[in-house]
């Protein structure tokens, strides 16, 4: 949203009065701590700011912001959020989920908002398992992993995030670790920009229940070669080296090594996030060696609060109803005497 | 409007009611409502009934494809669509074959007999032709080959298809009857000009018809009188029919207009409240922003975020639709936010009878969700005090900061009469609690003495950053809190703030006896039926009988169990398994308090409610 800022804010003005009850070590720290350093970065104004959650660990997230928030119920917060947006547009509104909470209970309003594509940011705290329940696996679960619910191995196969969304027509879509707090800042920030619903899948760390789950993609040491991160426009380049890349070997991408069988920098694909087909951003969410981090998709199209609106307005001037006493005294009516 | 002309000998009647059935094809709702609609134009009161299958378009001439609908006009005042009928139009044997038992002794009958084929009266189960083996001996039949003759009438006009000919035969029934009740079809004729501009053929070929039938009827020496009835004394001003969904709708419109606040209504389709959805969806003009969700928890969810962000917020729904929404209406409850879910009753449980009436929400609507979350309940009572009770639902919601469940059902959602037209300037005025701080120190759950309504802080005023949500709240700071002290506190703050409502809501006054034998009860849509039923008896000298209509549910009246105690015995009357009379029991001891109870999907019909209460007054 492009609202006029009247006040400089730093981190420390989106911090709540109410003490963090995360377990110590959890990513979602990370998570809050990125949202509070680049609210001040987005241009927006404090009251202007709305956080709605559903229900799990990642939910009580608006607590812990000193802006608008709603802890709301189990599932739904993509729903709540949009009766947010239609009622007032200049507002910045953020959801707030998790992967049992989005694309279990919650999964048809998940789908149907990136369908709809009303102007909110939802941040999707994944970490492949049910916390506060204490430990079920969760739609995001692996198959074969053990957990309270599954003590001999998950039997339900896992969604990809990415790759459900961009299924139900999601325009933005961006991955990225959540030990990348800089990073994760600045695509919290390009959320924002964005007009439309985008959705960052945050993969968190939960260290109680599935710690690790990411680690080999994002532990410190093996990062640099284990993760792509992507930016419009440039090279797909990765590796400590920066000596991988990735090209399209028929219908598959590949990774190749610059400087290796003739390879060079100019042969590795370039990404692009604004393309509207999108098979290749499919094909970049499905990818496991990397793992794509980065904004992966973000194609403008018009909101839907824009498209109802301009359609209200269009209604608005074509009409001979102002006033409902218009309405109630218009057609069939008859005087009694 | 004016009376036809007409020379012709004249019968006049106080009242008559007209039931046209036939396929679900047959355009009989539309045939209907044009009687319902010009007879309403010509002065007199009017009720109607809608009666129609769940399936869109039945197997033709089956007995469960039949629709009908059912037309009480009166030149005194009518508050129900009528039992028994005086006139039945029967465009198929089915048709007759199911509704032949509503027909007075004597009366008349008209019957398509073109589509008395073997076919059709297979389908209908008929072993022998009724129009031939003497079954209809009792009644006035006057049988017309109406297909033949439209189809005649239609010969000349180009363009047609067999098909939408045969489709117009529902003009030629409706001109018939419009003669035999002094009534123009002129009304009709424009009805048509206006809805088929595009298409000059169609209008030519439903007038045609329209006049082709009238005129049969007047040279049909079948016939022989017309009936005259004359305009009704209503209160003077200006009318037009409504039909309840379309008054709901309406209602909140008035609502919002006068509240200065903008309507949010998150809905998903349901028979049979899609009606509301339909209407306010095309009043974009009025700032209404509408949201056709993914589903009822959508709807709901939808309308608690745009509340949350300042809008009259609204859902509509039926009972299995409640059902779907009760954990965010008790998150609405929770945070204490204005909310109005319009819940249009039909016949349940499950899936039920969803295109009949019933009312059996009551309990799902008090007592449907987890823990103790009281929320405002009120209903309608006819089509058009929708309006009124639509209206007050978003008073009470804006002014009491929590969630209102508004009752209607299908009998009064689809039926329709005339509505006394109320503008804005003559409903009360809404308040609403939204909340600035001039710089004073505040918390969200701060609360008005007098209401317990807690403050309104909404998104984009600055300063007034809070949270809310499900979990307990601490009573002042609205933070999260688990103390055991707390939320005894908060539990109880929630219910007193509904009972408080009982200081805003009006009173009960009985009816007719003011104290005596028997006290009827009634709540919510059978208003119409239980009101004409004492009324008649009344008249007919019975004294001690008194009636009292419930629109407000919870809370109730604060004179409730005074009135009851008036009376020595009470009768509470309902479409469902006894319902309120529980919640009577549950609040008031030692009434002697009988119930009359009646599940079929239909309403009250005045025989049986005459009967039961002479049978208690012995």
């Amino acid at each position: 949203m492009e609202a006029t800022v009247d006040k400089k804010y730093t981190f420390r003005d989106f911090e709540s009065d109410q003490e963090v009850r995360w377990c110590p070590g959890c990513d979602d720290y990370v998570i809050l701590r990125s949202m509070q350093k680049a609210l001040p970065e987005m241009g927006v104004n404090k009251e202007d700011v709305v956080f709605i959650s559903g229900i799990g660990c990642s939910s009580r997230f608006p607590y812990y912001m000193d802006t608008f928030g709603m802890h709301g119920i189990h599932g739904r917060a993509p729903a709540i959020a949009t009766g947010v947006k239609l009622a007032n547009n200049d507002l910045s509104v953020w959801v707030i989920t998790g992967d049992g909470d989005s694309m279990a209970i919650g999964g048809n309003h998940f789908i149907h908002v990136l369908r709809r594509n009303v102007d909110l940011n939802i941040v999707l705290f994944n970490n492949e398992i049910y916390g506060l329940t204490k430990g079920q696996f969760s739609p995001t679960s692996l198959v074969g992993q053990k957990t309270k619910s599954s003590p001999y191995g998950n039997t339900q196969p896992p969604f990809s995030p990415g790759e459900l969304a961009i299924g139900a027509q999601a325009r933005f879509f961006a991955r990225i670790g959540g030990n990348t707090p800089k990073e994760m800042s600045q695509i919290f920030i390009e959320c924002n920009k964005f007009k439309g619903t985008s959705l960052v899948e945050v993969l968190q760390n939960c260290p109680i229940f599935n710690n690790g789950a990411f680690d080999e993609f994002t532990d410190r040491k093996v990062r640099a070669d284990r993760q792509l991160f992507v930016e419009h426009g440039k090279p797909m380049i990765f590796g400590k080296e920066r000596d991988k890349g990735l090209v399209l070997n028929g219908l598959k991408l590949e990774v190749v090594t610059i400087g290796e069988n003739g390879i060079t920098e100019g042969d590795i694909l370039v990404h692009d996030a604004e393309e509207k087909d999108p098979t290749l951003h499919q094909m970049l969410v499905r990818l496991s060696y990397p793992m794509v981090t980065g904004i992966i998709r973000r194609v403008s199209d018009k909101p839907f609060e824009e498209r109802e609106n301009e359609q209200r307005e269009k209604v608005k001037a074509n009409s001979k109803f102002k006033k409902t006493k218009d309405l109630f005294f218009a057609g069939d009516v008859y005087e009694v005497t | 409007m004016d009376l036809i002309e007409t020379k012709r000998p004249s019968q006049s009647l106080e009242a008559v009611v007209i039931r046209f059935v036939g396929d679900s094809g047959d355009g009989m709702q539309l045939t209907g409502t044009q009687f319902s609609d010009t007879s309403a134009m010509f002065g007199n009161d009017i009720a109607t009934f809608p009666n129609y299958p769940a399936e869109i378009r039945a197997p033709q001439g089956s007995l469960y494809g039949v629709s009908g609908y059912q037309v009480h006009i009166g030149s005194v005042e009518i508050s129900t669509p009528g039992d028994e009928v005086d006139l039945l139009v029967a465009m198929n044997p089915a048709g007759l074959k199911t509704n032949l038992h509503s027909v007075k002794p004597g009366h008349t009958i008209i019957v398509d007999t073109d589509s008395f084929t073997k076919k059709n009266l297979e389908k209908a189960q008929y072993e022998t032709n009724p129009l031939e083996d003497g079954s209809l001996a009792n009644y006035r039949v006057i049988e017309v080959e109406m297909t033949t003759l439209t189809r005649e009438a239609l010969k000349d006009i180009d363009g047609l298809d067999n098909k939408s000919m045969t489709r117009t035969k529902n003009m030629f029934a409706l001109g018939m009857v419009y003669w035999m009740y002094n009534r123009s079809p002129e009304h009709t004729i424009e009805f048509f000009k206006n809805k088929f501009k595009a298409r000059p053929e169609i209008v030519e070929a439903n007038t045609k018809v329209l006049n082709t039938g009238f005129y049969f009827a007047e040279t049909l020496e079948l016939i022989p009188n017309a009936y005259t009835v004359s305009p009704a004394k209503m209160q003077p001003g200006t009318y037009r029919i409504i039909m309840g969904n379309r008054a709901t709708a309406w209602g909140f419109l008035a609502a919002a207009e006068k509240s200065g606040m903008e309507l949010f209504l998150g809905s998903y389709p349901i028979t049979p409240a899609s009606d509301i959805l339909h209407e306010l969806v095309k009043h974009g003009h009025f700032g209404v922003k509408s949201l056709q969700a993914e589903d009822e928890i959508a709807g709901i969810s939808s309308a608690i975020g745009a509340s949350f962000a300042g809008d009259l917020a609204i859902t509509t729904t039926s009972g299995p639709g409640l059902a779907l929404k009760g954990e965010a209406l008790g998150l609405a409850m929770m945070i204490e936010l204005p909310l109005v879910v319009v819940n249009v009753q039909r016949g349940g449980p499950s899936t039920g009878l969803p295109t009949k009436t019933e009312q059996s929400d009551l309990l799902q609507a008090m007592y449907g969700r987890n823990g103790e979350s009281p929320v405002i309940v009120i209903a309608a009572s006819t089509p058009a005090n929708c309006f009124d009770y639509a209206y007050h639902a978003a008073k009470l919601t804006l002014e009491h900061m929590t969630p209102v469940l508004l009752l209607t059902d299908g009998y009064i959602a689809n039926g329709s009469a005339p509505w006394k037209i109320r503008t804005v300037d003559e409903m009360p005025d809404i308040k609403n609690h939204v909340f600035k701080s001039n710089g004073e120190e505040w918390h969200p759950y701060d609360r008005d003495p007098d209401t317990l309504a807690r403050r309104w802080p909404i998104p984009g005023t600055p300063g007034m950053e809070h949270r809310v949500g499900g979990l307990e709240k601490d009573k002042v700071t609205g933070n999260v809190s688990y103390v055991p002290e707390n939320h005894e506190y908060m539990t109880k703050v929630r219910a007193e703030k509904i009972k408080r409502v009982q200081n805003f809501i009006p009173e009960i006054t009985p009816e007719f006896a003011e104290e005596g034998d028997l006290l009827v009860v009634g709540w919510g849509g059978t208003y119409g039926s239980l009101h004409s039923a004492v009324k008649h008896m009344y008249e007919e000298g019975y004294e001690g009988i008194g009636y009292t209509h419930f629109n407000y549910l919870n809370p109730l009246p604060k004179n409730t169990e005074e009135v009851l105690k008036r009376f020595k015995k009470i009768v509470v009357c309902e479409l469902n398994n006894g319902q309120f009379a529980k919640v009577l029991r549950m609040h008031f001891d030692g009434h002697d308090l009988v119930q009359f109870n009646k599940i079929q999907g239909l309403p009250f019909g005045n025989g049986e409610l005459m009967e039961k209460f002479k049978q208690l007054l012995k």
